[in-house]
C-alpha cells in the first residue's frame, strides 16, 4: 500500500554515494522534496535518468531537491550493490543525491513498486504527487510532465493538476 | 529461412507488451507467415536453465536478436537494450529486429 495524498514523509538516515549519511532534515531548507524509488540496473530507470537530471538543473535555484533511492536487494540485482550506485552516479554525473536503502525500509514506508517511481512532498512534507515522472519513456515522445507540472504548480502555490499516476518500469527488488 | 521465433517474457516486468507488438509487426512485414512463440518465465532456475538474461529476450532461430546482451546473467529483471543513436531502451529497436529477420 502506497503513502496516501498528504500523509508525511518517512524519516529517514540514509548513507549517499557521497560518503555522507542524509537525513530528512538535511532536506528541511527546501520547499518542494522529490523521492524516487530508482535504482542502477533498470533500463526504464536509465531512459528517465536525463529528465531527472535536467529537473533538479531547472528546478534547484526554486528551491527543490531531488533525492534518488535505491532499495534492491543487491542479492537478486547484484548491480545495485551500494559500490556499484557509486559508479554509476560518478560515471553519470548525478546531480542529485543518490541514496541506498539497504533494509528496504524507506520503500516500504513510501510503499514503492516501481523504478522510477515519483513522491512529491510539499515545504511541510505532505505527499501531494505520486507516480511517473511524465507520461513516456521516449523523451521524444513525452506529451505530459506530471513531475514538472507538479512543482511549477506547487512553487506557485496552487494545487498539483494531477495527484497520482501509474508509475510504469521495474519492480522493486525485495529481498527474499 | 527463418523457422523459429521465440519471444521470453517475465511478467514482472512490463515491456513484454510493446516488445511483442514491433516484433509481430516486422514479422508481418516482412511476410514470414510464422507465429512468434510466447514462453513466459517463472522462476530464477527457469531464467538459468533458458539462459535468460531479461524480459524480453527473442531468439530467432535460437540466436538472440542483441548478441551482445545475450551472454548477461540470466535473472528475472527488465532486459537492458541499446539503441543505435546511443539511447537505452527496455525493448530492441525495429532495426535489430529487421536486421535478426533477414
Amino acid at each position: 500500500m502506497s503513502l496516501a495524498l498528504q500523509e508525511q514523509a518517512p524519516s529517514f538516515a540514509l548513507p549517499g554515494v557521497d560518503g555522507h549519511e542524509h537525513t530528512l532534515d538535511s532536506y528541511a531548507d527546501a520547499d518542494a522534496l522529490v523521492l524516487i524509488q530508482s535504482c542502477n540496473h533498470c533500463p526504464y530507470v536509465q531512459a528517465w535518468e536525463g529528465r531527472m537530471k535536467a529537473i533538479q538543473r531547472d528546478y534547484a535555484d526554486r528551491g527543490v531537491r531531488v533525492v534518488a533511492l535505491n532499495s534492491n536487494d543487491r542479492v537478486r540485482s547484484p548491480d545495485d550493490s551500494f559500490e556499484e550506485m557509486v559508479a554509476r552516479a560518478e560515471h553519470e554525473g548525478f546531480n542529485f543525491d543518490y541514496l541506498y536503502d539497504r533494509d528496504q525500509s524507506i520503500a516500504r514506508a513510501l510503499g514503492a513498486e516501481r523504478t522510477p517511481e515519483v513522491f512529491v512532498f510539499d515545504r511541510d512534507r505532505r505527499l501531494v504527487y505520486h507516480g511517473a515522472i511524465d507520461d513516456n519513456r521516449d523523451d521524444r515522445q513525452v506529451g505530459r510532465h506530471y513531475l514538472r507540472d507538479t512543482l511549477d504548480a506547487l512553487l506557485g502555490g496552487a494545487a498539483s493538476p494531477i495527484a497520482e499516476t501509474p508509475a510504469v518500469g521495474c519492480t522493486v527488488k525485495w529481498r527474499q | 529461412m527463418t523457422e523459429r521465433i521465440e519471444l521470453l517474457y517475465w511478467d514482472g516486468c512490463p515491456s513484454h507488451p510493446e516488445a511483442l507488438a514491433l516484433l509481430r509487426s516486422v514479422v508481418d512485414e516482412r511476410g514470414l507467415g510464422l507465429e512468434v512463440e510466447l514462453r513466459e518465465v517463472h522462476s530464477d532456475e527457469e531464467a538459468e536453465s533458458l539462459r535468460f538474461p531479461g524480459s524480453p529476450t527473442i531468439r530467432v532461430d535460437g540466436r538472440d536478436v542483441d548478441p551482445a546482451g545475450a551472454d548477461g546473467r540470466p535473472s528475472l529483471s527488465c532486459r537492458i537494450y541499446h539503441l543505435e543513436d546511443g539511447r537505452v531502451s527496455p525493448v530492441p529497436s525495429r532495426k535489430q529486429l529487421e536486421d535478426a529477420l533477414q
